[in-house]
């Protein structure tokens, strides 16, 4: 079997989802060996100009430059994977979609706010179509793996749809609530073994939001603690700004 | 014969962190432009996060860069303890102290190895090299996952560090925590000592041009990396409160893009200004490695940043295994460990407050800046990059060193001006939340 070709493509982004790759260490040779890589101009200065078998797309959509890229990227690729928050959910770079979007460019730029267009921040399925989703800020590499496999066997890759806590439980975290502290864990896709829980700090809910989240049942548990609900959407939008976009 | 006419423009500038452009143009001989734009999207950071709780900063800001941002971390953190009146503990000071060390470590080897290292065994990128050195390809990536085997068990993980935050650590490292970590830093030497060899046997371009360095200075022994005085060769030190008077951002009459300069019309920040500053502090193994290589300060080479990154690393790795062992001696306090969140349990006292972190990340002296109101809300947030503070710099160096090499053909004068902007270890994802961004 010929190794499919691959490509990794940076929008608005840190890189960092780009770097776990790296950080798989001499394991990411195995992994490598599986595919061609044809296009990663982080690392390669190799260039690639026909078809790629598959795509990986970190950072989120900002500008028309990103649009046109990404819907050219989209003609030439069989899958097209989304890497990393940003790009399956908007990210922390949603959290501009907060503000008015003049507003902030001159906050930042001050005078010259012209010379630097912004649109909305997007996910990358809210311009061109998806085929697999790699969840979280940064990506977990045991998941990542598990999708590339699902990605070679040519079989889809089912995000966890249930929530953080699940994994939590398992892990034996004390819950933050009890701690004293909100969590966004009751109402975010698990997949990450709960990382940050495991760590001491709470859930920020990168790798978004369940798709049937227990509404009422959280409400009850911010009541339990008497936390504002303000609070709670606050948080939400620090990932989760853009699902607001339809 | 020299080349008379020259049309440069590589586009995307590959193997660097973010997107770059390098243009040269010279008619008749003559340098017409020569400039290194800046053509990351812009993010808009210090906007986003005006109104949010300063517990949320330091998780906002480390995803400015997924690199350096135990770096960015530190100095959020750092500016985020100024405004609120907090003293961390010396036992908080150690372990962050720590965390930096691997930081640079950790940052450095990857440039060394995977961005630098095809210019000079002249390949395109480290995919050739995979079969062409196979040994030295596994042994950055073996070196690299050990940095990032300690960074997890520190801090969760290195890119967007979990447990380091305003107040101190959610988790500390428990007793067997400390051995895991002790060990695998130290079966890092051997592979450290190959590392060094290799690197002493490449050769980097000649090239020289006098500029001001600043960077961290301060009055210990210690090589000052988390906190001190900003200095510079030009013999100016100020406190980290004076940052605006180091930068003095401004804008260059031919384009929006904002630079900043010192003394002279640029100056330099990354593991070569500090070097060149603080020499004497480094410990007797990276001394051992400068002379070996030959690097003495002050160096001139900006190429030689590369070299300057190789004795930080020996310097960081011995540095952090020095700390690893007196915690192995002395315990940790687990009392120490907090739970914050966004403070609502209230532990820790808000106040209205401006707070000024200056921390020394791989590619140079990063600043964060915030005003908080009384209830702990951003009210202001600014963050001067490295990479922002080098831009100029790069590109003086690029029209000193344009007409030196005119006598050769295109290629390599492409080659070498990518050589030298990657010598700097540009880090374009940072700068693009700053001013410091052109669109053509």
């Amino acid at each position: 079997m010929k190794k499919p070709k691959i490509a990794f493509f940076d929008f608005a982004c840190c890189e960092g989802c780009q770097l776990q790759v790296a950080n798989m260490g001499e394991g990411v040779l195995d992994v490598l060996a599986a595919f061609d890589v044809v296009e990663w101009r982080e690392v390669m200065s190799e260039k690639w100009d026909k078809k790629y078998d598959v795509a990986i797309i970190e950072g989120s959509i900002t500008d028309n430059h990103a649009v046109e890229r990404i819907t050219k990227i989209r003609k030439k690729a069989n899958i097209l994977i989304a890497y990393g928050s940003c790009a399956t959910i908007g990210g922390v770079n949603g959290m501009k979609n907060n503000f008015e979007l003049d507003d902030i460019r001159k906050y930042v730029y001050g005078e010259s706010y012209k010379f630097f267009p912004t649109e909305l921040t997007k996910a990358v399925h809210q311009v061109v179509k998806v085929d697999y989703f790699v969840n979280g800020c940064p990506v977990y590499i045991p998941e990542f793996v598990a999708i590339l496999k699902a990605v070679l066997q040519g079989i889809p890759y089912y995000v966890p749809d249930y929530a953080v806590c699940v994994e939590c439980k398992l892990n034996e975290n004390i819950c933050m609530y009890d701690k004293g502290v909100t969590c966004l864990g009751p109402v975010t896709r698990a997949g990450c073994n709960s990382w940050c829980i495991n760590n001491g700090n709470i859930c920020y809910g990168c790798r978004g939001m369940l798709s049937n989240p227990n509404e009422k049942s959280a409400r009850d548990v911010l009541a339990k603690y008497n936390i504002p609900i303000e609070l709670i959407i606050n948080k939400m939008n620090m990932y989760n700004k853009c699902r607001e976009i339809i | 014969m020299a080349i008379q006419n020259l049309n440069i423009n590589v586009e995307y500038l590959t193997r660097v962190e973010g997107h770059g452009n390098i243009v040269i143009n010279v008619k008749e001989g003559k340098i017409e432009t020569c400039k290194l734009e800046i053509v990351e999207a812009p993010r808009f950071f210090e906007g986003m996060l005006r109104g949010r709780s300063i517990f949320e900063a330091q998780h906002i800001t480390s995803r400015i860069c997924g690199i350096c941002a135990c770096g960015h971390t530190l100095a959020s953190i750092q500016a985020a303890e100024d405004a609120l009146g907090i003293i961390p503990t010396s036992q908080t000071i150690k372990l962050r102290k720590l965390l930096l060390d691997l930081e640079m470590l950790d940052s450095h080897l990857l440039h060394i190895y995977l961005l630098v290292a095809p210019d000079l065994l002249g390949v395109k990128s480290f995919v050739p090299l995979i079969n062409s050195h196979n040994e030295v390809v596994r042994r950055a990536l073996r070196m690299k996952k050990k940095c990032n085997d300690v960074c997890d068990i520190l801090v969760g993980r290195h890119v967007h560090p979990i447990s380091a935050i305003v107040g101190g650590f959610t988790k500390l490292p428990e007793e067997k925590d400390i051995e895991n970590m002790l060990g695998l830093l130290q079966g890092m030497r051997p592979d450290m000592e190959a590392t060094v060899e290799l690197f002493s046997k490449l050769k980097f371009p000649d090239f020289e041009r006098d500029t001001e360095y600043v960077g961290l200075v301060s009055d210990d022994d210690e090589y000052p990396l988390l906190s001190g005085d900003i200095g510079s060769t030009d013999n100016i030190r100020l406190s980290k409160h004076d940052y605006r008077k180091i930068t003095n951002e401004f804008i260059v009459p031919h384009s929006t893009a904002k630079r900043t300069k010192l003394s002279r019309e640029s100056y330099a920040v990354g593991a070569l200004a500090r070097f060149n500053l603080n020499y004497d502090k480094l410990l007797s193994e990276a001394r051992r490695v400068a002379e070996m290589i030959g690097l003495k300060p002050k160096c001139i080479n900006p190429f030689l940043n590369t070299a300057a990154q190789l004795v930080e690393c020996v310097h960081c790795l011995e540095h952090a295994i020095g700390i690893l062992e007196e915690f192995k001696k002395s315990k940790i306090n687990y009392d120490e460990e907090i739970v914050v969140g966004l403070n609502e349990n209230r532990k820790i006292p808000v106040i209205e407050g401006n707070g000024v972190g200056a921390v020394e990340v791989p590619r140079g002296i990063l600043f964060h800046n915030y005003q908080t109101d009384e209830k702990g809300c951003i009210r202001y947030a600014n963050c001067v990059i490295p990479t922002n503070q080098n831009t100029g710099n790069i590109e003086y160096d690029l029209k000193k060193l344009i007409p030196e090499i005119l006598d050769r053909n295109e290629e390599e004068i492409t080659l070498l001006s990518e050589m030298l902007v990657r010598a700097y270890d540009p880090c374009i994802s940072c700068s693009t939340h700053l001013l410091n961004i052109k669109f053509m």
